[in-house]
């Protein structure tokens, strides 16, 4: 049967492709949340449906990222997914209802008239901003590190209630209203535009605060990870992260200051990959932080291989598809008559 | 109160699938049915076909949205609920559900936006490719995630490791386990008749109400040609599909029947009332050898009765019994309904009989309780076990506090009940609007692009 862990470091490519997935969720569902966070504040009725267009063609795709990270963990780390659903049982089924309710959104806004549409649209919302804010619980917890005794999670069904995480969600909302508000810069014109420029700057300043509060708060959780990054020669190593984080910064102010349309959007995506970077380097090599590795938490190399194949085989296919739907519908959002 | 989180979780999954169910049901089929309708529209031209096309997109779309939400619920359920399941079996399912993203969802995902916004967009003939390329993915989807449900009925190509967990011996075993290609077969015509009888249904209604009435004429004959053929074929798929569950799930096959002995020349029980208790079929109706000669295809076949298994490994009786009735009552009455369709057409009456009107209208969601009835004697019959024989479900579950799990499974019903009802409401709404005139936008009749200035005019002529 088919193998190739002789060959390839199996649990090491797919802890690659699983981050990858995650990461790739984290942006592209990043910009859809954040425009369905920022919704409600927009100045009129027609900027929220040019929003709304914007990302309606989408959003199901980028959801669906969501579903390879899952999926792709029950299949290439069981173990790992195994104690960490149960450990976020909370948080996980709050972020799922989270989506329920903005997902249907889309169609359900269009259909509805008077108050019902009005709920659909607070749906959205709400939906996208808890959907968020678990996202970054769910996140802050995992980093905290999860109880395991053999197989199994031994913690309590509250462990995910505290302070960093309550702020990795805050945080993680703030993120993605920035991706949204760029998203939105790019994808509109006029005063949906403005008001979208105006709003990227405000939100710039929570990242950055929040960015910074993240950096300084993760190396106290453990000790290993405030090693990793403040021991010789690593703190040499990893400081052009912090310093690529400062130029994404005053990249991303100055091109929203020059009034650029597509830039703001590619200097956001620049800032989350580096604050993905940066949670990989202190998390490494823990899948179930800090109890687990992706080493023993690996499935049997047989699976990988033969997943492995059918990412060879098929990535490139949607990454292919997924850009010409991108390209399709490329251009300003309209008033177009998407629901008739 | 005491709260069990087994028994919660295992409500809890039922629940969100079958709630899950009822949307792929009608994608798969409006899918397919939707490639169709817009290819005879490409092909001839013919603008009653983009009306349809048009309203039924939409409720396509609906439908979709509503299948994405509450299919990604599901998929994280094997890690909230069912960890211990998800750790044992992770090496040999999750394959098959990794593959189910990469092959099928982003697929559906991708296109189905061209497909519901790509109007303009895309040429005529692309937009065909998108129906056609979702329509695919939709039955993808079902392959994979029933090679999945069936492996867990009937495993094979598998070996267990000394921790108790499951490694892949050989995929083409795992993924053809013995129960798959019926249970496929059975699942993708079951969505087809579903939506043929939704959809029929529709159409019987705006003839009733004398609305729309071409329109009506076609999706109601189309309907009925699927009752004619598929209906039938269905019958004859389930009863196979039978058959391979008496040769590796004999006591689901006997709770399906109410059979308690093991008999030779077992008679059929049409109607009765299983106890667990008394361990007898009450009030039972039956056919004497029946039971035999279909399951075994000899009038004196030895048929297995429940109490050929201790009372531990039985599985409940009521549900697979009645729920097997249901299901099997409403393929019959699917297949009576082509036929009546036959008859009415020959006699040149199948658009104007309003008692068949009436008919095919109450046959509308007839479709949807069958396959929940299917799935709940699937499901319900091989318990106690998770993967049949090998993991009981109460070994599956995750290490949670049954308070947790009540209240998820309260906030699922509420949500769920509000959002899809809202859902199905706009449904209904769509199908009480009707299919709009489109002749004369961007798509003229050939799927030539008009210039707009022309579609000011020949729209003011449609109106
Ligand atoms: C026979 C068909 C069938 C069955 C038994 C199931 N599904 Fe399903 N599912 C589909 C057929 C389908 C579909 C046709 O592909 C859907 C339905 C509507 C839709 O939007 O896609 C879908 C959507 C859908 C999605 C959203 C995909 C996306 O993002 O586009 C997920 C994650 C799941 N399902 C997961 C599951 C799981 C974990 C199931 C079992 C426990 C399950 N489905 C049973
Ligand atoms: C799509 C239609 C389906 C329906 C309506 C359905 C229905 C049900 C029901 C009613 C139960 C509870 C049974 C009981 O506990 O007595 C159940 C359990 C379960 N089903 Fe399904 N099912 C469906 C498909 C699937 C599929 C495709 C899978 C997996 C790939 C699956 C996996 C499970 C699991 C893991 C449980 C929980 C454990 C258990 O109680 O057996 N089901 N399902
Ligand atoms: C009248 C003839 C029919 C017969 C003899 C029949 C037989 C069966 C049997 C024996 C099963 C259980 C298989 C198992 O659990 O191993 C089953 C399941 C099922 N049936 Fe039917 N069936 C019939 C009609 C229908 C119709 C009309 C529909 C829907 C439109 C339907 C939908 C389903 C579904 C969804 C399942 C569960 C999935 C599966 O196991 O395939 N069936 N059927």
């Amino acid at each position: 049967m088919l193998d190739f862990s002789e060959l390839l470091n199996l649990p090491l490519l797919w802890g690659g492709i699983i981050a990858t997935a995650i990461f790739l969720y984290v942006l592209l569902d990043g910009f859809d949340l954040g425009v369905g966070i920022l919704f409600p504040f927009a100045p009129t009725e027609d900027c929220r449906h040019k929003m709304m267009n914007s990302v309606a063609p989408f959003w199901d795709g980028n959801e669906t990222w969501l579903v390879l990270g899952g999926g792709g963990l029950f299949a290439s780390f069981p173990l790992a997914y195994a104690i960490l659903f149960p450990a976020f049982y909370i948080p996980l089924i709050l972020m799922l209802l989270g989506l329920v309710f903005r997902g249907v959104a889309f169609e359900f806004r269009f259909k509805s008239t008077g108050a019902m549409h009005k709920f659909w649209g607070y749906s959205f919302h709400f939906g996208s901003l808890s959907a968020a804010f678990f996202q970054g619980v769910i996140l802050g917890s995992f980093v905290q590190g999860v109880k395991v005794s053999g197989r199994v999670f031994a913690g309590s069904s509250f462990d995910w209630v505290t302070p960093f995480s309550f702020m990795s969600g805050i945080a993680v909302i703030f993120g993605y209203a920035l991706l949204g508000a760029t998203w939105t810069i790019l994808k509109t014109e006029g005063h949906t535009q403005a008001w979208a420029r105006q709003v990227a700057f405000y939100v710039l300043l929570y990242v950055g605060l929040f960015m910074g509060l993240v950096s300084l708060w993760v190396p106290f959780l453990n000790e290993t990870i405030f090693d990793r990054w403040f021991s010789m020669p690593n703190i040499i190593y990893l400081s052009p992260v912090p310093l690529l984080t400062a130029f994404g910064f005053i990249g991303l102010y100055m091109s929203l200051v020059k009034q650029r349309e597509a830039a703001p959007f590619f200097f956001s995506i620049f800032l989350f990959s580096l604050g993905f970077l940066g949670l990989v380097i202190s998390l490494w090599p823990w899948v179930v932080p800090y109890s687990v590795t992706f080493r023993e938490a690996a499935a049997d190399p047989r699976s990988l291989s033969l997943m492995l194949i059918g990412v060879v085989i098929f990535l490139p296919f949607v990454l292919g598809y997924t850009a010409y739907c991108y390209y399709v519908f490329r251009g300003k959002s309209s008033e177009e008559h998407f629901y008739e | 109160m005491e709260f069990y989180p087994v028994l919660l979780s295992r409500i809890q999954f039922g629940f969100t699938i079958s709630f899950h169910i009822i949307f792929p049901s009608l994608t798969i089929g409006l899918a397919s049915w939707l490639a169709v309708v817009e290819g005879l529209w490409l092909k001839t031209g013919n603008v009653l076909y983009k009306d349809i096309y048009k309203l039924w997109v939409k409720i396509f779309a609906v439908t979709f949205g509503m299948g994405v939400v509450s299919g990604v619920v599901m998929s994280y359920q094997f890690g909230t609920n069912w960890s211990g399941f998800s750790d044992k079996m992770g090496n040999v399912l999750g394959p098959l559900l990794a593959f189910e993203v990469l092959t099928a969802f982003f697929l559906e995902a991708s296109f189905l936006g061209i497909m519901i916004f790509g109007w303009g967009r895309v040429t005529p003939r692309m937009h065909f490719a998108a129906t056609l390329t979702v329509a695919v993915g939709t039955v993808i989807s079902a392959f994979w995630i029933l090679s999945a449900n069936s492996w867990m009925q009937t495993p094979a190509g598998f070996e267990i490791s000394d921790l108790g967990i499951f490694h892949p011996l050989s995929w083409l075993e795992i993924i053809f386990n013995p129960s798959f290609p019926y249970r496929l077969m059975h699942m993708v015509t079951a969505a087809y008749l579903t939506t043929a009888f939704f959809v029929g249904g529709v159409g019987a209604w705006y003839l009733l109400k004398n609305q729309f009435v071409q329109q009506a004429r076609i999706t109601l004959g189309m309907a009925m040609l699927m009752a004619l053929f598929v209906a039938p074929v269905q019958i004859f798929l389930g009863d196979q599909h039978g058959l391979n569950t008496l040769e590796y799930q004999p006591a689901k096959i006997a709770a399906i029947e109410g059979l308690w002995e093991t008999e030779k020349g077992a008679p059929l029980i049409l109607f009765g009332w299983p106890s667990e208790m008394q361990e007898k079929t009450k009030y039972a109706i039956t056919i004497p050898k029946f039971a035999s000669l279909i399951l075994t295809h000899d009038m004196n076949g030895e048929v297995k009765g429940l109490k050929n298994w201790p009372k531990d490994e039985r599985p409940p009786v009521l549900i697979p019994f009645w729920c097997f009735r249901i299901m099997v009552g409403i393929g019959l009455l699917m297949a009576l309904t082509g036929l009546m369709a036959l008859w009415l057409y020959i006699r040149g009456t199948l658009f104007t009989k309003k008692w068949f009107q009436i008919w095919c209208i109450l046959m509308a969601p007839s479709g949807f309780i069958a396959i929940l009835s299917g799935w709940f004697v699937t499901e319900v019959g091989r318990q106690p076990y998770i993967v049949y024989g090998l993991m009981k479900t109460i070994e599956a579950a995750s290490p949670i506090l049954g308070q947790q799990v009540f209240l998820s499974l309260l906030a699922f019903i509420i949500v769920y009940f509000f959002v899809f009802g809202a859902g199905i409401y706009y449904i209904m709404s769509l199908i009480r609007k009707g299919p709009a005139s489109t002749a004369g936008d961007i798509y003229g009749s050939k799927g030539i692009k008009v210039h707009p200035s022309i579609i000011a005019i020949e729209g003011k002529s449609h109106a």
